[in-house]
């Protein structure tokens, strides 16, 4: 499968905002310009991407406490979640939302959550609404859970993956494997150690991929996604991936080993090994590549400053949007 | 133009840390990214990096300093080619004013022209503490982690299980330590699994044990409260008495600071609805050590509320070989006159700071921290209403069926001839916890309003 020149260059793009508004996030955050808990999503962006490409406006995606990536990926507006992280009125969820809690419907981000494995029965249901509502040519829109290899574990999860193939429901877990939930190393919390053979013991289709290689990640969800939106019920992907910063802002690391941080960053930054196939190919040149990393940068910085100079609540914000009825 | 390195916030609710030793010295040439100086926080210990390459023309904050306030300059840094001995010289902006929540550690003296007598701090009305016992300060998080060393020295069938709580030493540090002490078949770490773990530690209390189960915050709780409350609070009694579960689940509740909607609730009303479940939440170090204790011998499951903003903060406790104390017993914090404002957990604080106002203007607040909300010591709140006729609860919590719609209640019922103004709550906003930073403190329970309902009750 090859993909079209604009197509590289829109992924790449997709890719690069993600990780340069996190890398962006992780500096306001040590200034103490932004409080609170924010989970950085930097690594893993080829997988939100490389999912994220396959779906359309009316694909729901079900997110987690590490949410950034998805949301970017999935269409949500950057300045806009610049400015509900800072707090401001007119950010994705007028600033009450917060890192942890950034949705648009717009696009079918149905929201970041805060809770680990809430997500989960939640695409389940979005995916039973897609089903009873046909596409034109009779397939389906799709309904993605964003899970890692901490909520594979809740039993919300496992509820949801049975309660999928019964209802027969249009659903994709999307596992994704960054071999820690929280500050515990997977090989540790995960029993058997294969979260995608699990998800074939409720009885769906799986696939396993690098979750660190776009072009890999987004061959392969293309498959899944026609599966899926055929009406064939769910499926499930392990990809296996990287989280380059901790759990959340300000935690330590200490359980990594010696040396992990600098070869995951060397060997496995999905944005170094997309630059390295894509111009080795002929596809993209580097300059190219880097007059979208300009743009980028730009486009992050112009969403900071505007995040901070943008007006905060006002007091009758408080309480309004508690009900929809009074 | 030396640049200043400030001392940078590295946790969510970090406000001020230990500059715990540099890692450079003045003259030093410094490249980005290098490691310059260890940072310790109330939950972990942080390695500083420069931002910038440059020469450290100064270190502003010696090492080992504690209490450095986030955003303190703590170094200046010369660039490249900038004279250091100039840059050295430059001037230093002041610290920021800390944005903190208010200390109360003890009320502030009051002005010598208030008319009533300065507050009389009173001793503890526990009876357990002898006469001459030396006192010794330290955190809430150390006095919960030592409450949970001692008794698991003297009962080898209390064990400690949760989501990072051995090898990653306590989300929030309180089980620092426990796991060199007892090792991992008393220390347990679990997967990300509330519900499977509650319901784990439910059983292994009916099966003779003695768990203490933390929860990481109690919002994850809300994953597990099927196993707190229908496998845990009811077996006493489903089983005619015949069956125990003697249980803790504890770990911090409330709003903690800007971690929005989902993980800033007080579930201290919910529990406190439940029969056949203790439920505690005490404020300061003292009532946290002896009364996790107390907790951890309790025969029924206990619901032991925390606070996480509570945590690094610092208070006297009694130095005894077995400190424990009663349930169900509030405690007075501050004798008074005029009014009673009574609250638990954090709010006490709160309670505490107003009455200190109240006093500049002339009146006496009596504060009670209920310490446990079931079972709930109706006689302390119903004497202290009969001095002073007057009340009003204080609850970092919303307000409908509430603890403070409980003491309403009560007052009502039980005193009722002893009012002589309807008793008032003053408590969070009606709202789920916003996340921007003004709506936060607009939505929590404040200090000006405690004031402002004593007033009113006042008739002032």
């Amino acid at each position: 499968m090859q993909l079209s020149r604009e197509h590289l260059e829109r992924a790449y793009r997709q890719m690069k905002t993600i990780r340069e508004f996190e890398e962006r996030l992780h500096a306001e955050i040590m200034t103490g310009e932004i409080a609170g808990f924010t989970h950085l999503y930097c690594g893993q962006e080829a997988v939100a991407v490389g999912v994220c490409e396959n779906l359309t406006d009316a694909d729901y995606i079900v997110s987690t406490h590490r949410g950034h990536g998805h949301c970017i990926a999935k269409g949500c507006d950057v300045k806009g979640m610049m400015k509900e992280i800072y707090g401001r009125r007119d950010g994705l969820g007028k600033g009450k939302g917060g890192s942890m809690h950034i949705a648009d419907i717009n696009v079918g981000m149905l929201g970041a959550n805060g809770i680990v494995g809430a997500g989960a029965p939640q695409a389940v249901g979005a995916g039973i609404a897609a089903k009873l509502d046909p596409r034109a040519d009779g397939t389906f829109n799709v309904s993605v859970t964003f899970s890692g290899d901490g909520a594979c574990n809740q039993g919300t999860t496992f509820e949801a993956m049975n309660m999928a193939v019964v209802v027969k429901a249009p659903v994709i877990f999307v596992f994704e494997n960054n071999h820690y939930s929280e500050h515990t190393g997977h090989d540790y919390a995960v029993g058997s150690k294969d979260i995608a053979r699990r998800a074939e013991a409720f009885g769906m289709k799986v696939w396993r991929g690098n979750g660190c290689d776009f072009l890999e990640t987004y061959a392969l969800m293309r498959e899944v996604v026609e599966y899926v939106r055929a009406g064939n019920g769910p499926a499930a992907v392990e990809l296996d991936t990287e989280r380059f910063f901790g759990h959340f802002e300000g935690d330590p690391q200490r359980y990594r080993g010696p040396g992990e941080m600098e070869r995951i960053r060397a060997e496995r930054d999905c944005l170094k090994i997309f630059r390295d196939k894509v111009t080795a190919a002929g596809l993209l040149g580097h300059d190219v590549l880097d007059a979208i990393d300009t743009e980028v940068l730009a486009l992050i910085e112009e969403a900071t400053q505007e995040a901070r100079s943008a007006p905060v609540p006002t007091a009758e914000d408080v309480l309004t949007d508690v009900y929809v009825s009074y | 133009m030396a640049t200043e390195i400030f001392l940078p916030a590295m946790s969510p609710t970090m406000e001020e840390g230990t500059l715990a030793k540099w890692l450079v010295k003045e003259g030093d040439t410094i490249k980005a990214g290098q490691v310059i100086a260890e940072i310790e926080t109330d939950k972990a210990t942080m390695e500083l990096e420069a931002d910038d390459a440059g020469v450290v023309a100064r270190l502003l904050v010696p090492g080992g300093a504690e209490g450095v306030k986030v955003g303190t300059p703590i170094a200046l840094v010369a660039e490249e080619g900038e004279s250091v001995a100039a840059a050295a010289a430059a001037p230093v902006a002041p610290a920021p004013v800390a944005t903190a929540a208010p200390a109360v550690s003890a009320p502030a003296p009051v002005a010598a022209s208030a008319p009533v007598a300065a507050p009389v701090l009173v001793a503890k009305a526990d009876p357990a503490i002898p006469a001459g016992t030396p006192m010794v300060k330290m955190t809430v998080r150390e006095a919960l982690r030592d409450a949970m060393a001692e008794e698991m020295r003297r009962d080898d069938r209390v064990f400690v299980m949760g989501e990072e709580v051995a090898q990653y030493q306590g989300a929030y540090k309180v089980t620092q330590g426990l796991l060199d002490m007892f090792g991992p078949d008393r220390v347990i770490d679990t997967p990300i699994t509330e519900h499977g773990f509650a319901g784990i530690g439910a059983g292994a209390a009916m099966g003779g044990l003695k768990p203490v189960i933390e929860f990481m915050t109690f919002n994850f709780a809300m994953q597990a409260i099927d196993h707190i409350i229908n496998s845990a609070a009811k077996t006493n009694y489903m089983s005619g008495g015949q069956m125990r579960c003697p249980i803790v689940f504890r770990g911090p509740n409330g709003a903690a600071a800007r971690v929005g909607a989902q993980h800033s609730q007080n579930y201290g009303a919910w529990y406190a609805a439940v029969p056949g479940l203790i439920v505690l939440a005490p404020y300061d170090a003292a009532d946290a050590k002896g009364l996790l204790k107390a907790a951890i011998r309790s025969p029924d499951p206990v619901v032991f509320l925390e606070n996480e903003l509570l945590y690094g903060r610092t208070f006297e406790v009694p130095q005894m070989d077995d400190y424990v104390l009663p349930i169900g017993k509030a405690r007075i914090m501050r004798e008074g006159t005029d009014v009673t404002l009574v609250g638990y957990s954090i709010a006490v604080g709160v309670a505490l700071e107003a009455a200190d106002k109240l006093a500049a203007e002339g009146i006496s607040a009596e504060v009670i921290d209920l310490r446990s909300l079931r079972p709930l010591d109706r006689a302390t709140v119903l004497t202290s209403l009969k001095k002073t006729n007057r009340l009003v609860v204080v609850e970092e919590g919303w307000p409908q069926c509430s603890i403070a719609s409980e003491i309403a209640a009560i007052c009502m019922e039980d005193g009722f001839d002893d009012l002589d103004a309807p008793v008032l709550r003053v408590t969070d906003v009606d709202v789920p916890l916003p996340y921007a930073n003004n709506l936060e403190k607009m939505a929590l329970v404040k200090v000006d309003d405690v004031v402002a309902a004593a007033r009113r009750v006042c008739y002032r």
